[in-house]
């Protein structure tokens, strides 16, 4: 299609932001795509294999780096922007080297970050050598090396869900939506690589919503001999033996349960993106009681916010899987197509 | 056929209609916060008395949701209002005031001693 003369800034270049670029790009329309990192793919980046099929995430990387090589799209890589203004019928944006940039629309897909796992002191993250998060595992699949500190092999291995999520005292009242799915993959994957060990899941609700979860599900159990305890963990420490120790309430045992582990993983929530936030505040955009921030509507406009010519895509309106993510891209693309032709001309 | 029935021994079930929920409707009027449990357990994996007897704060709140009054009566004074149970609950229940609460409830209805 041909130049519509007209552009578009998208901040974050992770799933959502690479998407939604690569389909502006070829509907015509000019594209400065901004990334604080030094490389493109966001979160993906990290990650060894994605649910629910448990495909390398490499693939969608490349699969998002081809959608994003396209002659519309200009890459500010290492760059972030600090602040925007509506001025004539368009934005300007300021960029964090004082670059300002004019667009006819602005798309924020600035994404999520982990919740910070030592804010929840009582499971010893940064405290204990062998507590870790899904992150931390996710990297040691990438390395093909499932150890413990002292180079050992963990054959008892513990699964926390819900860490920062669903947790008042975290701050987070609302649930992340895949880190259940998330430990159900990676038990499943602890248990490929050391298949002697023994992996326990502890939860509150199993949530298996998305596409094929429950499927996985029953596979762990299955297939792959996961164990699933329902209760929230309240403490970790230390024994005498140096093995971890957990404390929980096994709800359907009706008893409080102790149990020793080698290694501990704590499923990190998602939360608003600090860079997100700031943008909020700086350019006086509606967030939710969730701190992501809040779309003009839940039904007819979750990509849109609530200054003219603002959109959203994936996961800074609320935690999304990939799949979600590129299809709520696509979305917010429909809706900056529309906006332009009513709008700007 | 029909003699297999659908019955159930009235020492096993759960008498919904017939039970007592004074005591909850009490502890609810004034602390709103026990509406929010969801049973998660982690004040009883954490409890002080719990780690030495069958007290199980989990169960309480259930069990008085359900004005199956009788089990709460005979075990809540076991709790020693430490309150670590409120510092680990994610649905922010005010726990300790719930068994505060109980136990002013049972004397106002059965003139039960606090």
């Amino acid at each position: 299609m041909s130049d519509m003369g007209v552009n578009v800034v998208v901040v974050g270049g992770g799933v959502a932001g690479m998407e939604a670029a690569g389909q502006l790009a070829r509907a015509g329309i000019n594209v400065t795509l901004v990334e604080k990192e030094k490389e493109t793919g966001g979160h993906v980046k990290q990650w060894h294999h994605l649910f629910p099929d448990r495909r390398n995430s490499m693939e969608v990387l490349t699969y998002l780096k081809h959608q994003i090589d396209h002659e519309n799209i200009t890459l500010l890589s290492g760059n972030t922007i600090i602040g925007f203004q509506r001025k004539g019928s368009g934005i300007l944006i300021i960029t964090n080297d004082g670059k300002e940039l004019k667009a006819d629309a602005l798309l924020l897909a600035t994404g999520f970050d982990l919740f910070k796992s030592e804010r929840k002191e009582e499971y010893g993250y940064g405290i204990y050598d062998n507590v870790i998060t899904s992150a931390d595992l996710e990297a040691m699949f990438r390395k093909g090396e499932l150890k413990l500190k002292d180079g050992g092999e963990p054959s008892k291995i513990g699964v926390v869900h819900c860490v920062g999520s669903r947790d008042e005292k975290a701050g987070n009242v609302y649930c992340s939506k895949l880190c259940c799915v998330t430990a159900v993959k990676q038990a499943m994957e602890i248990r490929e690589h050391l298949s002697n060990s023994k992996v326990f899941c502890f939860y509150m609700d199993m949530r298996m919503g998305g596409a094929l979860y429950e499927e996985m599900y029953r596979d762990a159990q299955e297939k792959y001999n996961i164990n699933f305890i329902r209760g929230k963990v309240s403490e970790v420490g230390v024994g005498f033996n140096n093995k971890l120790v957990v404390k929980v309430e096994d709800t359907l045992a009706g008893r409080p349960l102790k149990m020793e582990l080698d290694m501990l993983v704590l499923m990190a929530g998602m939360e608003m993106s600090e860079d997100g936030l700031k943008l909020a505040k700086a350019g006086k955009l509606n967030i939710g009681e969730n701190r992501f921030f809040a779309p003009a509507d839940h039904h007819f406009g979750s990509n849109k916010g609530n200054v003219k010519g603002i959109f959203y895509a994936g996961a800074c309106t609320a935690p999304m899987n990939i799949t979600e993510t590129i299809s709520h891209a696509r979305a917010a693309v429909a809706d900056i197509v529309d906006y332009l032709k009513t709008t700007s001309k | 056929m029909d003699k297999f029935g659908f019955t159930l021994s009235k020492a096993r079930f759960i008498d919904y209609d017939a039970n007592d929920r004074r005591v909850v409707d009490y502890i609810i009027e004034r602390e709103p916060t026990l509406k929010l449990c969801i049973e998660c357990g982690g004040c009883t994996a954490t409890c002080s008395t719990g780690n030495f007897t069958e007290f199980s704060l989990r169960e309480m709140n259930i069990l008085l949701k359900r004005g199956e009054n009788k089990k709460v009566r005979n075990k809540i004074n076991q709790c020693m209002l430490c309150g670590k149970c409120i510092l680990v609950c994610p649905r922010g229940v005010n726990t300790r005031n719930v068994v505060f609460l109980a136990k002013q409830a049972f004397q106002k209805f059965d003139g039960y001693a606090v």
